[in-house]
């Protein structure tokens, strides 16, 4: 009987990265997203190499000028390249989703774990995330931004602080549940220290739920970032940025609708396909929960 | 009952606390004089040592803590440096403006959420429900000032249905007044009923599959008495949690929706303090803001427990 059952166990466990892989990629949503999200990242990355113009490169002949061979999507009140500038905006976007999602799963994977592990400590630090979680997104950020600065550093400094607490709730709940289980209770019957029970037991177990979070802080994060932009209390207007090119295109929306359009499409189809991602995601990671869905 | 409310009061009283905490930290991580930030470069010696002695920033650090607290105790925001009235003055006047529009936004996403969850749940599964979850995340990612904008493209500037901007002029009446609401509180709505709508399908699925249900649709009572005598009375408590998460996104989304709109409520007065530096303002409204979000979702709490007797308090 053991002989049937054991090389069975061993291929399920045998690559469980290609498995989850290959769930992710049988749902047509998630493939299709993930390609998008490749479009944006190659876009991003190589915005100096391919990019057809200067971000900043004005030319007052071709103002407004609409969709056409030379300029895809348009051009704006300076005569500068929409698709350009659009692609030096993902180049911001994602840099800031990325930086905040490191942040915040760092930071809030820390405080969730000694949460859920120091009694003494929980209290205190449960309510400084539900004072953190009154303050809507947008309205702490923004505050924050007025008292930091304007540089990429505060705004990832703003939005960690705006998404830490939500991992850090994450990784509390998981934490709490997992260290009950038996195999925790194995691993301190055995004379585990407390750093290696948490470094070797818990942590992996704490990857999946965070991993769909990190997508979710990364798919609000852009989102927020956009707002602060569009606010005008982002980074300065002088690095195109999905929110600022919204900003600056209200004047003329009437005449160059495409300024508004190109831009807004950007956030939309990344912040969509980010969340179908986190969606797919937690479904392929727990199956539990796909039954229910 | 009572010993619950109070527990829950308490913890308020916490919360609050950690609130005016953190706001105070917010405004004391400016880099360098925040008399000098707020007054800007064309300011004189003189003007920079009048606002820090009016302002209190020349006490030690603690004392400075003490007495904010205080103030926040006595409700007394101090006063804007650019707008020549106190803060509570400020925040009092916008207020109606940001309170109709999160209002008529709130009504708009749950009716709009509510009926699209349940029928997604019913379908389960089926093309109407991928529909409709498609669209739901859509409905979610779409940024409200984007919505706003396309919105004043084409229901305002094209077809003339709906005024662009603004408040109307200041004797305008209730019809009138709602008609610039219109737009502002779809672009508001939308995002947060694609996340009522979510949530609803999700607590009616698990519904859905409980015995009693079951039992019900083999006792052969009609599908609708099933779903919404059986079902949906038993979804709605949490169906109300996730109103209560919608109250933060409502009220930060007002920040930016009143700034497309120029509209002169609490979001715009934010906005315009933040490019100004106008730390007074800043701070008491993210005191008062965060003030209500916390006694809406205490409410919340409470209406829980009347609504389904198995919560314990």
């Amino acid at each position: 009987m053991s002989d049937v059952a054991l090389p069975n166990a061993r291929t399920r466990s045998a690559s469980p990265l290609l498995l989850l892989l290959g769930r992710l990629v049988r749902r047509r949503l998630v493939l299709i997203s993930l390609f998008i999200l490749l479009i944006m990242l190659v876009a991003a990355v190589g915005a100096s190499w391919i990019a057809p113009y200067s971000p900043r490169r004005m030319d007052i002949a071709h103002r407004l000028a609409a969709p056409s061979a030379a300029h895809w999507f348009g051009t704006d009140e300076f005569g500068r390249d929409v698709l350009t500038r659009c692609m030096y905006g993902a180049q911001l976007s994602l840099t800031v989703g990325f930086l905040v999602v490191i942040a915040s799963l760092t930071c809030g994977t820390v405080l969730g774990v000694v949460s859920g592990y120091v009694r003494q400590l929980d209290g205190l630090l449960m309510r400084i995330t539900d004072a953190l979680m009154a303050f809507p997104d947008i309205l702490l950020a923004i505050a924050l931004m007025a008292a930091l600065g304007a540089s990429l550093t505060d705004v990832v400094i703003a939005l960690g602080t705006v998404y830490t607490p939500r991992v850090a709730r994450v990784a509390r709940g998981a934490t709490l549940v997992l260290r009950e289980l038996q195999f925790i209770e194995a691993a301190e019957a055995l004379g585990a220290s407390g750093r290696r029970v948490i470094v070797v037991h818990l942590l992996p177990n704490l990857a999946s739920p965070l991993l769909v979070q990190g997508t979710f802080v990364f798919a609000f994060s852009i989102l927020t970032e956009a707002a602060l932009s569009f606010l005008g209390a982002g980074v300065p207007p002088t690095s195109p940025t999905w929110g600022n090119m919204i900003a600056s295109a209200q004047e003329y929306m009437q005449n160059a609708s495409w300024l508004i359009l190109a831009p807004g499409l950007c956030i939309v189809l990344t912040v969509l396909a980010l969340q179908a991602v986190g969606d797919g995601l937690r479904d392929a990671l727990d199956p539990r929960l796909r039954r229910l869905t | 009952m009572t010993r619950y409310l109070l527990r829950r009061l308490a913890g308020m009283v916490v919360v609050m606390f950690l609130v005016a905490t953190i706001v105070f930290v917010i405004a004391h991580v400016i880099p360098g004089d925040p008399a000098a930030v707020m007054l800007g470069p064309s300011a004189t010696a003189a003007d920079i040592d009048a606002l820090r002695a009016r302002l209190g920033l020349d006490a030690s650090m603690p004392v400075q803590y003490v007495q904010f607290l205080e103030s926040v105790i006595r409700l007394r925001l101090g006063e804007s440096i650019f707008l020549s009235r106190s803060v509570t003055q400020a925040l009092a006047e916008r207020a109606p403006l940001t309170l109709q529009l999160t209002v008529l936004a709130a009504a708009l996403a749950t009716l709009i959420g509510i009926p699209i969850g349940v029928l997604s749940a019913v379908k389960r599964g089926s093309m109407v429900d991928q529909v409709l979850t498609a669209a739901a995340m859509a409905g979610a990612s779409l940024p409200s000032f984007w919505i706003g904008l396309t919105l004043i493209e084409y229901l305002a500037v094209r077809l003339h249905l709906l005024p662009v901007a603004g408040y109307g002029p200041p004797d305008a009446g209730v019809l009138e007044r709602l008609s610039y609401l219109i737009m502002p509180a779809i672009a508001l709505g939308i995002p947060n009923s694609a996340l009522i709508m979510r949530f609803t399908r999700t607590s009616m699925l698990d519904v859905l599959q409980e015995d009693y249900v079951r039992t019900a649709r083999a006792k052969g009572l009609a599908p609708a008495t099933v779903i919404f005598k059986h079902a949906f009375r038993n979804a709605r408590t949490s169906v109300l949690t996730v109103i209560g998460l919608t109250v933060a996104g409502l009220l930060g989304g007002a920040i930016v929706t009143e700034t497309v709109f120029a509209l002169p409520g609490v979001g715009n007065l934010v906005v315009s303090a933040v490019l100004r530096r106008d730390y007074p303002v800043i701070q008491g409204a993210l005191l008062v803001i965060s003030g209500v979000y916390v006694l809406i979702n205490l409410g919340i709490d409470v209406l829980y427990a009347v609504l389904d007797p198995r919560v314990r308090y």
